[in-house]
């Protein structure tokens, strides 16, 4: 009977990871197809599984060579340096305090505020009115665009909101008692006690930053402002259209190369923190994702 | 509480509703920039969106372009491109949400039952990362796989001696490379709800059915399934209430003029309309239209999901 069961256990051991080892080819196949390619010369020799992996001996880091001397890539790279450490910090400075004050039970107005925060979040009127805020504003070709009319993800104040209201009424009650003000509340108790959510809310902001691709493309006409993921787009596009990008500056690198690596130097960053995100990300969701 | 304490305790009272006045105007401080924020970046484009009943001139301004009552909305809805439109539309969120589902479901259940725990860890930290990828990225990637000249896919297909396809250029493949490359990206973000619901389930039950004789498949059929069959239930109506979002950022990044009549979307053709073709009205009706339907559905759907769970979004 115990053998039966043992046999029966493996079998189904077998057929579990088989299927998750399927599901990481899947995902790992075509990761593989665009580093092969970044390193991929215009005369290579042999190719393996149609591409897949070249041997070792014909790896060319030209593709690389060329995007990293190249002023285009590098001043994209500063813009979105620029965006990501500006852009977190602004979604910080206001999520924070606007959370913070949305979880203090028994302020008056809190109720005005929350459906303040809350009707944007169910109802969006769309891109263009938006569009003309930013227009009015003076705010095309500046990085502001890109940062002020995302500055505060009412998802994400919520997700802060509730992990405020977790923390003990007493802790802030003793403090109060002290005489400390809500500044030095928020500063010296609250947010010492929030790194973990502070972090995750930073992350998301950080992340959705650094992949931002359609704002700057709408907002950002000169080419000396657009961050890596349009200059991305428009090398990836380069080989269609030739008007979108000064390809002839590039060409002496194979173009499907010099792709596929601006594919791999803007992923690159992100997987270098992806760790961290990995492990706060996950937990961030699962918060907010859906609150019992 | 006897009378003799009850004079200080009125004092305290008073001294108390003073520190609080001040304590709150500390706090509305605090809100100052935030409301200012969300009155300029969330409520002026509330006002601006009645362009959408105006024949909205740059000259004229929001204010001052004329009335037009329902036009802009007549035109959408009398235009040959509506039908097709919203089938496109409503036909990517389900059929993303019908496919992608099960598939999280599956990976959900494969990574609770395996004993190999390091392979575990590297399956989800693998099939988690395409999530952080942006659509332009992803691009990229659908391009080395799928591009007709050097396409991974096309080199096989060379190789066994078949002929070479554009995917992303004929109407026949590109809706099923929409609906793949989401798959590919989302799945394994989206099995982490179902991982933890099954994470939550009771383990006796597992070990009185073991005890029972149960088969791993019917442990599977009749504990993991309706453990977690709540949280199927919630996932499905909030995305059901977000049906008209069929993912901009895709299919912005995705389409060209050979598949527009498969790839065009909602937020896509108010993109063209008004940023490309300057008809701000027309585009903003759209939008207000796809707003407004938009609510309706996150309401009902939050409703139902709620009802059925204590589960909401907000």
């Amino acid at each position: 009977m115990r053998k039966i069961k043992s046999t029966e256990e493996i079998v189904y051991q077998v057929f579990v990871n088989a299927l998750l080892l399927l599901t990481l080819l899947i995902v790992c196949i075509p990761l593989l197809r665009v580093i092969t390619m970044s390193f991929t010369p215009i005369k290579s020799g042999r190719q393996i599984l149609g591409g897949l992996l070249i041997p070792f001996s014909d790896w060319s880091v030209a593709a690389y060579q060329q995007l990293l001397t190249h002023p285009a890539f590098l001043s994209s790279l500063a813009n979105s340096m620029i965006i990501l450490v500006l852009g977190t910090t602004i979604n910080l400075l206001l999520t924070i305090p606007l959370a913070y004050v949305l979880s203090i039970k028994g302020l008056p107005g809190r109720k005005f505020l929350n459906i303040l925060v809350l009707i944007p979040f169910l109802f969006n009127p769309g891109l263009i009115p938006t569009y003309l805020v930013v227009t009015k504003l003076n705010l095309i070709d500046t990085y502001w665009a890109v940062i002020l009319p995302g500055a505060v993800s009412v998802y994400n104040c919520f997700v802060m909101r509730g992990f405020f209201e977790g923390i003990p009424e007493d802790f802030k009650e003793a403090a109060r008692i002290d005489g400390a003000g809500e500044f030095y509340i928020l500063r010296r108790i609250i947010l010492p006690l929030s790194k973990p959510i502070i972090l995750t809310v930073g992350l998301f902001y950080g992340v959705s930053h650094w992949n931002e691709f359609f704002a700057p493309l709408l907002y950002l006409n000169d080419t000396k402002l657009q961050p890596l993921p349009v200059l991305l787009r428009n090398i990836l596009l380069a080989a269609n259209v030739n008007e979108y990008v000064d390809t002839n500056a590039m060409s002496a690198a194979p173009i499907q190369s010099l792709k596929a690596a601006s594919v791999v130097l803007t992923t690159l960053p992100m997987v270098i923190v992806y760790p961290w995100i990995q492990k706060h990300f996950t937990k961030g969701t699962l918060v907010g994702g859906i609150k019992g | 509480m006897s009378s003799t304490v009850a004079q200080p305790a009125g004092t305290m009272k008073v001294k108390r509703k003073t520190l609080n006045l001040k304590r709150y105007w500390t706090l509305y401080l605090m809100v100052l920039a935030p409301v200012i924020y969300f009155l300029v970046f969330r409520y002026m484009p509330l006002v601006n969106a009645q362009i959408a009943f105006k024949d909205f001139s740059p000259l004229d301004g929001v204010w001052h372009s004329p009335w037009v009552g329902f036009k802009n909305f007549l035109e959408f809805f009398n235009s040959i491109y509506f039908w097709e439109l919203m089938r496109n539309t409503i036909g990517y969120s389900l059929a993303k949400l019908f496919i992608g589902l099960p598939l999280a479901v599956i990976l959900a259940l494969a990574l609770s039952e395996t004993a190999a725990k390091a392979f575990k860890g590297v399956v989800q930290t693998m099939t988690y990362l395409p999530h952080f990828l942006s659509w332009v990225i992803m691009y990229g990637v659908l391009l080395a796989l799928l591009s007709e000249g050097d396409g991974w896919v096309n080199m096989i297909i060379k190789a066994a001696g078949g002929e070479t396809k554009s995917f992303l250029g004929s109407p026949n493949w590109f809706p099923v490379i929409v609906v793949l490359s989401d798959a590919w990206k989302e799945t394994g973000w989206s099995a982490i709800i179902f991982l933890a619901a099954l994470a939550g389930i009771d383990p006796a039950l597992y070990e009185a059915a073991e005890v029972e004789g149960a088969t791993r498949l019917q442990r599977i059929k009749y504990i993991s399934l309706p453990g977690i069959a709540d949280v199927i239930v919630v996932v499905t109506l909030l995305r059901l209430g977000t049906v008209l979002d069929a993912g901009f950022h895709q299919l912005f990044m995705l389409y060209s003029m050979p598949v527009m009549s498969v790839g065009d979307i909602l937020d896509t053709w108010v993109y063209r309309q008004g940023i490309l073709d300057f008809r701000f009205s027309l585009a903003t009706a759209v939008g207000l239209f796809k707003g407004v339907i938009g609510l309706l559905m996150v309401l009902v759907f939050n409703r139902l999901a709620k009802k059925f769970s204590g589960s909401s979004l907000y």
